[in-house]
């Protein structure tokens, strides 16, 4: 049980950082000038860096000899675990960053908190992840507050986007039954111990960027059972065309 | 654009005890985003520990149509080159 229940949080963990790094990976190309499009790629390639380590030790916690190219190609959209929050599109600029603000604020606490797991692997993902999580918040936190605090369009796409994607700021904190597990035997922190701190980070940037900070919200939830929104199939479809129409397929 | 986004200079330390070298430019709002966007352009293979931007319009350069009259006065003074007397042996990084 207490593999099972570490190998799917891996998973949940895992599937945060591709789903997200993936989404970034679309705005390749089309980032609104050439500097951010490369930074934003760069955000991405840490996030799906951070996906291999962590399903590869799945996989090994899983003993079930799955590769984290079979995690990541060869599941139905039922069996990905992340948060609702990783997966939702890239309306805009502003909904792109704020995505990444709120997830790279809760992952920093995550892996400060993470750096005394008893699994060897957490401990160093823990330790390369912070310095990429505080690149991640300075990069979408200062474009918040420019945004939020620019021009008449800019701020209120800020605050759309605000409005759209609070209701997806709950689940991040809510630990699945396997996540409970693992925090009660010290493999991986507990999520709802982020939730003060958090607040307060986002507060902060949002007095600075003149946004209203969300208010509580019936929180949408489901990720961790496999309950995803229709726009998640649509990336998969995309993410994983090449293995599913050439099986195996190697370069 | 060009208001909102002006043009910087970005110049690359490789390693401490180097200068800053040029290395580029680039487009931003302000200083802060300029260095980040240095960060993710300049130095993603490694390429430094330090960065500095400067908006493109404070460099002051030397006018192109001048250039004969700043530099071809120093073309025949060979003698202010150090050359012109041996190194003794056993002297190390002269």
């Amino acid at each position: 049980m207490g593999c099972a229940a570490f190998a799917r949080a891996l998973l949940e963990l895992a599937d945060d950082h591709l789903i997200l790094g993936h989404r970034l990976s679309e705005c390749c190309g089309h980032a609104p000038i050439l500097e951010e499009d490369l930074a934003m790629p760069n955000l991405a390639l840490d996030l799906i860096g951070r996906a291999r380590e962590l399903y590869s030790r799945a996989g090994e916690v899983e003993g079930l000899g799955r590769s984290e190219d079979e995690f990541a190609y060869l599941r139905s959209e039922r069996e990905f675990l992340n948060c609702l929050l990783v997966e939702r599109p890239n309306r805009d600029f502003a909904h792109i960053m704020l995505r990444q603000f709120y997830f790279s604020n809760f992952m920093e606490l995550y892996w400060l908190r993470a750096a005394d797991s008893r699994d060897a692997t957490v401990r160093g993902a823990a330790a390369k992840s912070v310095n990429e999580m505080k690149y991640h918040i300075r990069h979408s936190g200062e474009w918040i507050v420019r945004l939020g605090d620019g021009t008449g369009e800019s701020a209120r796409r800020a605050a759309e986007a605000v409005g759209e994607l609070q209701f997806y700021i709950d689940e991040l904190f809510i630990p699945s039954a396997s996540a409970e597990i693992c925090f009660e035997t010290g493999l991986l922190p507990d999520r709802r111990s982020m939730r003060e701190e958090w607040d307060q980070r986002v507060e902060r940037v949002f007095t600075m960027a003149k946004l209203d900070f969300p208010e509580p919200v019936p929180a949408l939830t489901g990720g961790r059972t496999g309950r995803h929104d229709e726009c998640l199939g649509h990336l998969l479809a995309e993410m994983q065309h090449l293995q599913r129409v050439y099986p195996g397929a190697e370069w | 654009m060009t208001d909102l986004m002006p043009i910087w200079e970005v110049f690359v330390r490789p390693r401490n005890g180097l200068a800053h070298k040029h290395v580029g430019s680039l487009h931003a709002g302000d200083e802060e985003l300029a260095l980040q966007a240095a960060r993710d352009v300049y130095t993603r293979r490694n390429e430094g520990n330090s960065i500095w931007v400067v908006r493109s319009e404070h460099i002051a350069a030397s006018d192109p149509d001048r250039a004969a009259e700043n530099f071809q006065p120093s073309a025949d003074k060979v003698y202010r080159h150090p050359t012109f007397y041996s190194v003794p042996d056993g002297v190390e990084n002269l």
